[in-house]
């Protein structure tokens, strides 16, 4: 059994920093301790410097509506300048730091692990036995694993910054210390979703990033439309998580157990591509198409950058939304045996993809381009997934942390800059509109530069980061639409390989694009005239060096992230590194779908780096080409667009579709059918009150009888001895 | 002998239960319960002299006991309704109607 062979004390790691594994999430938790402890303090010093001394309430939420209210509350991001949280120090100590330790530790995990060679099993630390009852049997278990510590060193890493960079952000927040005890505990539960042994063990974790998601969010909860998208997204998740649990419960049922090792074993008692493995995967992919915003169910995550921007950085971009890839990555046993689920992988990735990047081609808010890039980028990495091309896929996820991470940070310090100067002047324009920014090279230089990086990258251009890893996933695409057990299979009738090659076709069009739609960002935001407005100019501003250094480090490894895995065609340093690492964890998956031809290199995997670098060249030449900067005007004059412009502005009418179709129909059951019929009128009415009235009524025809005549009782009396009397005799 | 005691017995008690259904005097009504109780003493005797036991006899003792009790709180009950109603006719005394 390979349970034996995981063994924790022969494992070559027992003896490592490995043992320490359990501290990962433990550090982030005692952040989070920490910093909650101190978000219960109030916010000021009481005293004259105490900005809620005139009468306001100490409440730190309540201090913040106030303020709130003052100023006419822009739309989503909102920077109050009030005064520091009295314990702002402290915290920004604690928040970064337990998060750098944590990474420090990863470090030091991962280094043994390439120290000690070749690992075929993973190291699995079981702490407690969890749930014990009948069959069921789950401890409280960490899986150190190549997959596993790929993601540990992602979310630490890339966490860091984003904690660092949110010490400037946040610096005038109220809530200052309640947003380091919320990104902290994020963390702890993200950690825990990649570590755990189990599907139970993810899902807690699973369950605990959409908390925090949530959580943050609404961050700003004062404001109504920001607590509604939190709200939006916990419920749009709930969908998701349910398909989790009814894979969950499916897997459990057929397989008596729940641990990862011992599924892997054995899953071929499933059947290859059997009904039963087919809905498992589904359902699997039901929760991934939740919680990372894939159609039909990415509706929210538009809505979740109502939040802080270092939040969609980490939790909307980063993490949280590449579980579900990491999910199926870590599944891939599973989707390995079923080349329907596969395939359907792959197409809702490519669609998703395709029709989230039309819509980031005509969005206006910034932060609104970066949310639609991200679900169209996400799409990509299902879209490798999908294709059994895991390494591929996380290799996509571990770039596009990086250079979505920068273009969220980079969006975030304009925003900053746009809000300052807004707030300088009083003035309550749209501090994330592009129609309101324009010119900001100038005012802005090196958070310009390191945009135009990760602009770069996910556009598909050599040699930034995002060309390797989505290039990657296009060829991988190609193969397998050449040979393999998805070429081979039939997808609703359909040929797996023609359905492939259609889904590389689409990938090329959603490169294409990407690439416009990221330069027209770039373009409207830092080149043209400046619209912020006469007075505003004078105060916009590079942001400080807490926010441009993480920035600089993101967009160094945007820069060179591609050389994690480089292609066999372009050997310019040593190749798929990361396809080597993720080997002993996906190899035999990736295998069952590729099939096992050589990889040798090719004519046509040259012709088709060309292809696709000719096509991110075309659509930022395109954009450039197309797009006039200079002739935008500010959000407050512009004019309605028409047709099928208006239509991708409205994103569809998507969220009206579903309003109309699942909300309202949903509410007004529950209103007339589940309250008024059946709570009110049966349960409250029929129940509650019939038997009571039952009662009142037996009551009545007994106080009737009860005349008070002397005489009245002695005849029933004497009636009823009668009686007695009688069925005595005649008995 | 004991069939005619009995016979008796049940004549009076008949009487008795008749007296309390149809009048509304509350002194005679109370009269006849009294002449109900003594029906049943006279079935007891003649019972305990049929079965040649001193069972019956003892029963009459302690309802003669009991009996005049009742007759001495019945009677003040009554006498404190005549003082508050005037009257002692039961179709006026109706406090327990529910």
């Amino acid at each position: 059994m390979l349970q034996d062979l995981a063994a924790v004390d022969t494992h070559p790691l027992a003896a490592t920093a490995a043992r320490y594994v359990g501290l990962l999430p433990l550090l982030p938790l005692a952040g989070f301790l920490v910093n909650g402890a101190l978000s219960l303090i109030p916010a000021y010093r009481a005293g004259p410097g105490d900005p809620s001394a005139a009468g306001h309430d100490h409440d730190a939420g309540a201090a913040h509506a106030v303020d709130h209210a003052e100023q006419g509350g822009a739309a989503g991001d909102d920077h109050h300048a009030v005064a520091r949280h009295r314990f702002a120090g402290v915290v920004s100590v604690v928040g970064p730091l337990v998060l750098a330790l944590s990474f420090g530790l990863a470090v030091a995990i991962f280094l043994a692990m390439a120290s000690a060679g070749e690992m075929k099993a993973p190291y699995v630390q079981r702490m407690f036995d969890w749930m014990v009852t009948g069959d069921l049997k789950i401890s409280w278990a960490f899986q150190v694993d190549q997959l596993s510590m790929i993601m540990v060193l992602v979310i630490t890493g890339v966490g860091t910054l984003i904690h660092i960079f949110s010490v400037g952000y946040m610096r005038d927040d109220p809530g200052y210390p309640r947003y380091f005890a919320y990104l902290n505990l994020f963390v702890a539960f993200m950690l825990v979703l990649v570590l755990g042994a189990s599907y139970p063990v993810l899902f807690v974790g699973w369950e605990g990033v959409g908390l925090c998601s949530y959580l943050l969010i609404g961050f700003w909860f004062s404001e109504k439309a920001n607590a509604d998208a939190g709200k939006k997204a916990f419920i749009v998740n709930r969908i998701g998580d349910f398909g989790f649990l009814i894979a969950m419960f499916l897997l459990f049922a057929n397989l008596r157990t729940l641990d990862f090792i011992a599924v892997a074993a054995s899953a071929p008692t499933l059947g290859y591509n059997s009904a039963l493995v087919t809905t498992i995967c589904l359902f699997f992919f039901l929760g991934c198409a939740g919680k990372s915003a894939q159609l039909p169910l990415y509706v929210w995550l538009p809505d979740a950058m109502a939040g802080p921007t270092p939040v969609s950085a980490l939790i909307h971009a980063a993490t949280m939304v590449t579980a579900g890839v990491y999910l199926i990555a870590r599944s891939g046993f599973l989707f390995a045996m079923s080349p329907t689920a596969c395939i359907t992988v792959a197409v809702v990735g490519t669609l998703t993809a395709l029709f989230a990047a039309t819509i980031g081609l005509k969005q206006w808010d910034i932060k609104k381009v970066l949310a639609y890039s991200t679900i169209s980028q996400l799409g990509y990495m299902f879209m490798g997934v999908g294709a059994g091309a895991y390494a591929a896929g996380m290799f996509h996820l571990v770039t596009h942390a990086f250079f979505k991470a920068l273009l969220f940070l980079g969006s975030g310090s304009v925003i900053f800059a746009m809000h300052r100067a807004y707030h300088h002047t009083g003035s309550h324009e749209d501090a994330q509109d592009m129609r309101n920014m324009g010119g900001l090279r100038k005012y802005m230089p090196v958070t310009f530069v390191l945009m135009w990086i990760a602009t770069l990258a996910i556009a598909g251009v050599p040699p930034f980061s995002g060309f390797f890893s989505k290039d990657g996933i296009l060829g991988a695409v190609f193969a397998r639409a050449q040979h393999g057990a998805l070429a081979e299979s039939t997808w609703l009738g359909m040929p797996g390989s023609a359905v492939l090659y259609v889904l590389y076709a689409l990938g090329l069009v959603t490169a294409f694009l990407t690439a416009i739609y990221m330069t027209r960002m770039m373009l409207y935001t830092f080149h043209g005239p400046n619209r912020t407005g006469e007075a505003e100019q004078a105060h916009l501003a590079e942001a400080p060096w807490t926010m441009t250094g993480p920035l600089v480090v993101l967009g160094a490894l945007s820069a060179v992230g591609g050389w994690l895995n480089l292609p066999a065609a372009l050997p310019l340093g040593p190749v798929g590194l990361l396809e080597h690492w993720l080997e002993p964890v996906v190899g035999s998956a990736t295998a069952a779908v590729a099939g096992t031809v050589g990889e040798e290199v090719t004519s046509t995997e040259f012709f088709l780096i060309g292809a696709a670098v000719a096509i991110a060249i075309l659509g930022i030449v395109v954009a450039v080409v197309r797009l006039k900067p200079a002739a935008l005007v500010p959000k407050r004059d512009a004019v309605p667009s028409h047709g099928f412009e208006h239509v991708l502005e409205e994103k569809y009418y998507v969220d009206e579709i579903y309003d109309d179709a699942v909300v309202r129909p949903l509410v007004s059951g529950s209103r007339n059918i589940l309250w008024t019929g059946i709570d009110r009128g049966i349960i409250d009415n029929l129940f509650v009150n019939g038997s009571a009235g039952l009662a009142r009524g037996v009551g009545w025809i007994g106080s009737q009888m009860q005349s008070g005549e002397t005489g009245a009782y002695a005849w029933a009396i004497a009636i009823g001895a009668l009686a007695v009397l009688g069925a005595f005799t005649f008995r | 002998m004991i069939a005619e005691a009995l016979f008796f017995s049940a004549v009076l008690f008949t009487i008795g239960i008749i007296g309390v259904l149809t009048r509304r005097n509350a002194i005679i009504i109370f009269m006849c319960v009294e002449l109900m109780l003594n029906a049943v003493n006279l079935s007891f005797i003649a019972l305990s002299r049929l079965h040649a036991s001193a069972n019956g006899q003892v029963f009459v003792l302690f309802v003669m006991t009991i009996a005049a009790a009742e007759a001495a709180v019945g009677l003040a009950i009554i006498i404190s309704i005549f003082r508050h109603h005037k009257s002692v006719d039961l179709r006026n005394i109706n406090l327990l109607k529910g």
